[in-house]
């Protein structure tokens, strides 16, 4: 019966070996299963914004589909190519950290910083023309136009339109301590059934496609489900950039070899993650119809 | 779980590093090229009115997409099965997550917003509780 | 102040001062760190615990009056606020962290026989993020403490003035904690356990874990994007929660209870674990169906993700939704009483050791069992519409949570504390405040399922007069739980100072981390050990000369 134990540390210590793993190996397998369990948290935290979105969606399609033709779908495609290529060359780096191409690693890395850089100029021209119109979430919601093909709602019914306009302590709570029969008198934001606008439910038989009808009620909800979702994935790439400008000073330095190359092969991951993210935001906000 | 002993001799040809595999550049870049394919077709799709199916097709193409990004530049492709259980077992919860959410939100009425669950409904009880 | 272990350099003396300390990268200092914020966390959430049931010695009221008049309404601020306090710290500092972060961390790598967790750099940060997440929840008893109740339930939590936000950044914080440890402890799992250590041949302590991290690493991040949407509202008024704003209340509830049904079991799968290693330790017998027990752990994470409608029936929630919730909450119940049952069979023709960690364990199968058995009418829909939001509800998770869950915390303190500590605790006054501690708990907590069921509600600040006599009893059982526990930290602080030195196995426990020296040197083991079947006991002798258990390493049962 063989003797069980743990065996003892290696007689020459690699250099990049930490004192509680036994091998390379070893720390390089843990290293990933950390990273991959990692990504799954961040899917999971997108998870709810996905939910928020596919709720919404479904409850109130007529906002996405009057509400999106503000996005550049122009824009969007650059940003989507922008960080595919960026995708492609991290990857491209992580091989070239395999083999010990110290240079080509650096430059590679050096053109995804760059790429990110892209990405989030191209954000911040979005978000400023959106700031300019007033295309804001919530409160700060103040179209001065209506959208491409578009109106604006001339015979907007007067219950939704005070209800939105007004800050909530102007709508007065009318809580009567009645039968549990009864309904709450609370005014509702939006009329109809599940918060459906009475023009939609009027255009419905125009196609669900094509809105060239007037403003539905709530649009701003849709900037705010825009805002939180690129925002939050715009707070993920400029992580990202700092910890791949970190990468870079790093490789600079020729740390990065076929024994130690798992910092960028991690990073990498989520990066593509980052890309991941993305690839979903864009059909989703930008390609509605 | 008995670990091999570390190879710690380098191989330095392009397919295989003393840790892991190496994928070879003529891969990634089909992929990519592959990539820049389907956002064209996403976007061309999205000019095309096709009812409730442009969401779907838009979705198939993003899976799409989304898989040769995890398979292949995320290296899923050669990696240990497990890690691929991990990244499965997510979507399935993210998919949990979002179908409840998604059809009780469909299925609650508008009078919800009063407070009065649809289990609820049609029972009166009078103020005070019953005698 | 800490005795040295004779000559020996043990993880305490290894290094010091105080940067030794707020920079190490040990789990077991990591995890004596936890541990002390943990502790001072519950004594902070006992003493506003102690607050609500002041205030319910009177039908009216005997602390605080009403402060508000809404038409026809009168809100009670202060009392929302100090049961939310109550309920959040409680929650977010003690339960969640407690178990995973104080002994998780300390025992984990000693029982796989390693030398640290896979990242100890992310142990510390994880440790970082619960000081910087508890010092933001608690700002706001300076900013203006939150009256939402710990659920931060939607119109409201937009709505009111309290410092919502400061809180909810809090938790936002706390959840990377947990995540961190979560993440921390599944690699080591997978990566770390020595050859020979099988996932059928690791202790019953790192399974519970293992499948609380699963929970952890599925779950928290939902947490995390319920908190950042709701700050969002509070900001900019999204309008996803919002009604006002054209969002939906119940949607909000979703969302939050994805996360916080399963936060129920990161709390009690730890607890559990810590019953079989005490229930093994001190019956002198392996686990009776080791598997089974395995399994049900997972089966319990697993089943815990589908049933967190159960928290909203009467909210508006669909009728098919509702169906489908009550059963699967039903069977919740099956893994967790696979476990009860095993357990006891393992007891059955034990030699049974009535030392104080056991005791707890004891007590565990009663408080435990009352708590699992009150879900059940709560599971199912037409008793839960009688119970929603009544006393009965806050009884039933007491029992679980207090009863069950922080009782093992308390019982594997006691059942580690020479190995962490290097010394005994006086055994007398561990069992005598372990008694009285059941007893009055059941006092404090039994009266809330009578009040429950004859309709007295939830986060009442006053109620009517008929329900007096038993808040006063459920008062007079909370003081007296205070003044155990007052007595509790008192002899473990003693010990610390005038404590017999302890042996490297002072219980007789098969599983490694008795192997190593009380407390362990900074590497855990001098020589490695060698790796047999868990629960393990053969061979294991009383010496009066060491006060502990000896084992021969050759007696040592081997398997291939």
């Amino acid at each position: 019966m063989t003797q069980l134990t743990i065996p003892q540390s290696p007689h020459e210590h690699p250099e990049h070996l930490a004192h509680h793993f036994e091998s390379l190996q070893q720390q390089y397998d843990s290293g990933k299963l950390g990273i991959w369990l990692f990504l799954t948290t961040e899917i999971l935290m997108f998870s709810g914004l996905f939910c928020g979105y596919a709720v919404l969606r479904s409850l109130h399609p007529e906002i996405f589909l009057y509400a999106h033709r503000y996005l550049s779908v122009e824009l969007g495609a650059l940003n989507t190519v922008v960080l595919i290529f960026s995708s492609f060359t991290m990857a491209w780096g992580v091989r070239a950290a395999q083999l010990g191409q110290t240079k080509l690693l650096v430059r590679l890395l050096t053109i995804t910083l760059v790429c990110a850089f892209v990405f989030l100029g191209v954000k911040f021209v979005e978000y400023k023309n959106k700031w300019e119109e007033n295309l804001l979430p919530g409160k700060f919601y103040h179209p001065e136009e209506p959208p491409p093909g578009g109106e604006f709602l001339k015979l907007r019914g007067t219950d939704s339109q005070s209800v939105k306009n007004d800050k909530p302590a102007d709508v007065k709570p009318q809580v009567t301590a009645g039968a549990v029969g009864e309904r709450s008198t609370i005014a509702p934001a939006a009329i109809g059934p599940t918060g459906l606008s009475e023009p939609w439910l009027e255009g419905k038989h125009h196609g669900r496609q094509s809105w060239s009808g007037p403003e539905p009620d709530n649009v701003q909800l849709f900037f705010g489900i825009y805002f939180a979702m690129t925002g939050l994935h715009g707070v993920h790439v400029i992580g990202g950039m700092i910890v791949i400008a970190w990468l870079i000073g790093k490789a600079r330095k020729g740390v990065f070899g076929p024994d130690h190359f798992a910092p960028v092969d991690f990073v990498g991951l989520y990066w593509h993650l980052v890309d991941l993210v993305w690839i979903f935001l864009f059909p989703l906000l930008y390609l509605i119809s | 779980m008995i670990q091999k002993p570390a190879d710690t001799s380098a191989k330095h040809d392009s397919t295989h590093s003393a840790l892991g595999h190496v994928v070879p550049l003529w891969l990634l870049s089909a992929v990519f090229g592959a990539l820049l394919v389907l956002t064209g077709a996403t976007v061309a799709v999205a000019h095309i009115d096709l009812g409730n199916m442009n969401l779907y097709l838009a979705l198939a193409i993003a899976g799409a997409k989304a898989t040769l990004v995890i398979l292949f530049f995320m290296h899923l492709f050669w990696d240990r099965p497990f890690n691929a259980m991990i990244f499965i077992g997510c979507l399935l919860f993210v998919s949990l997550f979002i179908g409840i959410a998604l059809t009780d939100s469909r299925v609650n009425d508008a009078s919800a917003v009063g407070g009065q669950g649809s289990a609820m409904r049609g029972v009166h009880v009078p103020l005070g509780g019953p005698k | 102040m800490i005795a040295k272990s004779q000559d020996n350099d043990n993880y305490l003396t290894h290094s010091r001062g105080i940067s030794s300390w707020i920079f190490t990268l040990d789990h077991k200092r990591i995890g004596v760190m936890y541990l002390i914020s943990v502790l001072v966390a519950f004594l902070l959430g006992g003493l506003f615990a102690m607050l609500i049931r002041v205030q319910l010695l009177a039908p009216t009221g005997l602390l605080f009056h009403k402060t508000e008049v809404l038409k026809d309404l009168v809100v009670y601020k202060p009392y929302n606020q100090i049961f939310t306090v109550h309920g959040a710290v409680m929650i977010f500092l003690v339960l969640i962290p407690g178990i995973p972060g104080a002994l998780g961390n300390f025992v984990l790598p000693i029982m796989l026989g390693a030398k640290d967790v896979a990242f100890p750099r992310l142990n510390l940060w994880s440790y970082y993020f619960y000081v910087c997440g508890m010092l933001f929840a608690l700002s706001s008893l300076v900013l203006g403490a939150v009256d939402t109740g710990w659920t931060f339930y939607t119109p409201y939590s937009v709505q009111t003035s309290t410092a919502v936000i400061s809180v909810v950044f809090g938790a936002f914080l706390l959840g990377f904690s947990s995540i961190f440890t979560g993440l921390n402890f599944i690699v080591t799992m997978h990566k770390l356990r020595p050859r020979g250590m099988t996932w059928f041949r690791m202790p019953l302590f790192c399974w519970g874990l293992y499948a609380t991290a699963l929970i952890q690493i599925l779950a928290t991040p939902v947490l995390a994007i319920t908190l950042l949407l709701l700050i969002l509202e509070r900001l900019f008024h999204l309008g996803i929660f919002d009604p006002a704003y054209g969002g939906s209340a119940l949607l909000f509830q979703h969302f939050f209870w994805f996360y916080s049904h399963p936060a129920v079991y990161i709390m009690i799968l730890p607890a559990m674990g810590i019953m079989s290693e005490v229930i093994a330790t001190f019956s002198r017998r392996e686990i009776f169906g080791y598997r089974f027990v395995a399994m049900s752990s997972i089966a319990i994470a697993l089943i815990g993700f589908f049933v967190w409608g159960h928290h909203m029936f009467p909210n508006g929630q669909s009728a098919p939704a509702n169906v489908i919730f009550s059963g699967l909450t039903v069977l919740v119940a099956i893994p967790s009483a696979i476990k009860v049952f095993n357990w006891l069979a393992t007891l059955y023709k034990g030699s049974i050791d009535l030392k104080t960690p056991m005791l707890y364990a004891l007590g565990f199968f009663f408080m435990f069992s009352i708590g699992g058995l009150t879900g059940l009418p709560l599971a199912i829909l037409p008793t839960n519409f009688n119970a929603h939001d009544t006393y009965f509800v806050v009884a039933h998770f007491h029992y679980v949570m207090f009863g069950g869950a922080l009782f093992m915390f308390i019982g594997g303190i006691h059942y580690w504390w020479p190995k962490i500590t290097g010394r005994m605790y006086n055994e007398s006054l561990g069992r005598l405040c372990c008694l009285l501690e059941l007893l009055a708990f059941n006092l404090t907590f039994f009266p809330q399922f009578i009040l429950g069921l004859h309709g007295m509600p939830r986060r009442s600040a006053v109620y009517s007069p008929e329900f007096q006599y038993l808040h006063v009893l459920s008062t007079i059982g909370a003081f007296i739980q205070m003044a155990a526990f007052l007595v509790i930290g008192a002899y473990l602080l003693h010990s610390l100072f005038r404590g017999k030195k302890a042996p490297a196995n002072p219980w007789g426990g098969s599983t490694l981390e008795w192997r190593c020296s009380s407390p362990p040197p900074h590497d855990n083991f001098k020589e490695t050990p060698t790796v047999g079947m868990p629960y393990d006991h053969h061979g294991l002798k009383w010496d009066e000369e060491t006060e502990g258990f000896e084992r021969k390493e050759k007696e040592l049962v081997l398997h291939a």
